[in-house]
């Protein structure tokens, strides 16, 4: 039996306003530890924000997440801040970097947010996550001084930075090009078959394909579920170590 | 959530935007030095004043008289009768028993006290001039007032070298064409006419004292008032002139006369100070606000600019309130390097200022402006200009961090 790292129940977010929108309209949703699920779907079927509140970012009109066995709804603002901080690690399309710090220092961003390791610790583990991703070169450049494959990799390295049991990427490689997709596919599949658990919206069928089961969504829901689509990788960068 | 890292951020957004950053704590710096500057040379001033005040008048005048009018006699044998507009019989009562009054008050005041008869005259040498003669005692005198060291030709023991002999004032002096030597002729409110030999001259700095203000021997006042034997006013001197108001309420409960601190005396004036002081404050303190405007710009411009770094910072999981440290400590940093500075150019100022002299008409000499320095000053202005910049951070920060990381990552991407 499968233990079940995030678990979403009846999920619903709804926008009121003049004109109402439902973005996710009744989802539920049960991925297991160490799996790697794609989530695919037309532009505007609510990928982004189903996303939002598996990764706790935003919280739901109705319906609850579970994230390693704890239910979400009733925290409060700040208790989902720290569960995000130290649960969840986010990639999104754009980086994100924060533009006057080095690579390195933006890896131990999360860490020292939560202030649990000493310096040292942080700066070897910064550094061994930069490595493991190829940038060992890079660590103390500054994101304007990266190539958008090596920026989507630091966000990535900082995403995994505090051990996070899930990793949520909402098109990741949107704005990359075809080989620095291919090593962040690599990367995130390696990522799952380590034991973390990969939440990925993408539009790229090569990168769904990889994944361990694809949901489509169309209009807020559940409209197909691929499963055991599972394919042999071939990894382009060196297998990483301890992500 | 480790504060190294809030520090960290903040001190980046600062240092990464020089030519903003200095122009914020310039603003904190001009605004602490002026303050800085005024408030020293507002204290600096009145300070001057006062001292010249106290050195110049008794610390506490006994006066022959009640705060109450006397009772009538008529009021004591029919106390149910309505009286008005009954003439208040005055026919300067003096004090009485003046010398062991004054032995009593010397066993525990802090200071001195001497006798004194006080009574208008005028004062004639070829123009006339309205002047209050004070009757001393040379030798207690100089326990009580500073005019020995006030004298400017001859001395205060020179009373007693010739029969009438009258101390004025330089101002008065020179208003009369009187020099040292002179006969003038002193008239009394009673049509006593006397003719005294100006014996020595003071300046007092205070111009309604060296003009107005004559000295003689007590005998010589008597003979004036008409009244032999009569003293009508104790002058104290205090140790801590300060404490003034408390002895007079003493002195007057003990026996009963009349006592009047410098304080009261001059109210009216120190009410005016009270009202200047408050005028300077608002001022002082309006200048603080304004000069933490720029920190505010500055602030505002930091936290639009960095929309997307607060967005990605609230979504890794730090908290809104953390994040929003972030920016009230860089206000804090330029508004405490604008302090040190601040206080730099307060010290300056203060110091440029002092260095001017202005020539005074009245005692004829050229004196620096005063400039009172308190560590007070400083620490005041400094504060209060710290408040003002973290205050005004205070709004755009909230402001900005409250804004929901989704809405920026959706318009990011
Ligand atoms: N705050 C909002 N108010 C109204 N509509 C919104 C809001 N946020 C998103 N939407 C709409 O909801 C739909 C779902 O958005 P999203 O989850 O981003 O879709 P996807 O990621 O699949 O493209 C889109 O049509 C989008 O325009
Ligand atoms: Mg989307």
């Amino acid at each position: 039996m499968n233990e079940i790292a995030l678990q979403a129940v009846g999920l619903v977010r709804r926008i009121e306003g003049a004109v109402s929108h439902t973005l996710v309209n009744g989802i539920d949703l049960a991925v297991n530890k160490g799996e790697f699920v794609a989530i695919t779907g037309p532009s505007g079927s609510g990928k982004s924000s189903l996303l939002y509140l598996l990764g706790l970012l935003d919280a739901p009109t109705d319906g609850e997440v579970i994230i390693c066995g704890q239910p979400t709804s009733k925290l409060s603002e700040d208790d989902r801040a720290h569960v995000r901080l130290t649960k969840c690690g986010f990639v999104f399309q754009f980086h994100f970097l924060l533009p006057e710090f080095t690579s390195l220092e933006n890896v131990l961003l999360p860490m020292r947010a939560e202030g649990k390791m000493s310096e040292k610790d942080m700066q070897a583990r910064g550094l061994d996550l930069l490595g493991s991703l190829g940038l060992q070169d890079h660590a103390q450049k500054r994101p304007n001084q990266l190539s958008g494959g090596q920026r989507q990799r630091v966000a990535i390295a900082r995403a995994l930075s505090n051990r996070p049991e899930i990793i949520v990427a909402d098109e990741p490689t949107g704005a990359l090009d075809t080989s620095s997709t291919e090593q962040v596919f690599s990367i995130l599949r390696e990522i799952a078959d380590q034991g973390r658990t990969v939440v990925v919206v993408t539009h790229d069928p090569a990168l769904a394909a990889r994944a361990d089961r694809r949901l489509h969504i169309v209009d807020g829901k559940i409209a197909q579920t691929f499963e055991g689509q599972k394919l042999a990788p071939e990894p382009t960068v060196a297998a990483p170590t301890d992500l | 959530m480790a504060g190294n890292l809030l520090v960290n951020i903040a001190w980046t957004h600062v240092t990464t935007r020089v030519r903003q950053t200095l122009v914020g704590m310039a603003g904190v710096a001009m605004g602490v030095g002026f303050t800085i500057m005024m408030a020293g040379l507002m204290e600096g001033s009145q300070i001057d004043f006062l001292r010249q005040l106290v050195d110049t008048m008794p610390h506490v005048t006994v006066q022959d008289e009640r705060r109450a009018a006397p009772v009538q006699p008529a009021d004591r044998e029919y106390g149910a009768v309505q009286m008005s507009n009954v003439a208040n019989v005055n026919n300067r009562p003096g004090i009485r028993y003046p010398e062991s009054m004054m032995a009593s008050l010397r066993s525990w005041l802090p200071g001195d006290v001497a006798p004194s008869v006080r009574t208008t005259a005028i004062i004639d040498h070829g123009g006339r001039v309205g002047i209050t003669l004070i009757g001393i005692d040379p030798r207690l005198e100089v326990r009580v007032s500073k005019l020995a060291s006030q004298m400017r030709e001859g001395q205060v023991s020179d009373l007693q070298r010739a029969p009438n002999a009258v101390i004025i004032g330089v101002a008065l002096a020179d208003k009369l064409a009187i020099k040292t030597g002179d006969t003038v002729s002193l008239i009394g409110g009673q049509g006593t006419q006397v003719s005294a030999t100006v014996v020595g001259m003071f300046r007092s700095g205070l111009k309604r004292v060296d003009e107005g203000q004559i000295y003689a021997t007590l005998g010589t006042a008597q003979v004036m008032i008409g009244q032999s034997g009569i003293v009508n006013e104790l002058r104290v001197r205090l140790n801590n002139p300060l404490i003034a108001d408390v002895i007079a309420k003493r002195v007057e409960g003990q026996i009963g006369y009349k006592s009047v601190s410098w304080q009261e005396a001059n109210s009216d004036l120190l009410s005016s100070f009270a009202v200047r002081d408050f005028i300077v404050l608002t001022v002082m303190g309006a200048m603080l606000l304004t000069s933490s405007f720029a920190t505010y710009n500055i602030i505002s411009t930091i936290t639009n600019e960095k929309r997307q770094d607060i967005a990605i910072m609230k979504s890794l999981g730090m908290r809104e309130t953390a994040v929003r440290s972030i920016f009230i400590m860089e206000a804090a940093i330029i508004g405490l390097v604008g302090m040190i500075a601040g206080w730099a150019i307060g010290y300056a100022l203060c110091y440029g200022w002092s260095q001017i002299t202005i020539y005074n008409t009245l005692t004829g000499t050229n004196v620096p402006i005063s400039i009172y320095y308190s560590p007070r000053h400083y620490l005041i202005a400094g504060g209060i200009s710290l408040l003002c910049c973290t205050g005004a951070a205070f709004f755009p920060a909230r402001k900005a961090t409250r804004v929901h990381p989704v809405e920026i990552i959706r318009g990011a991407s």
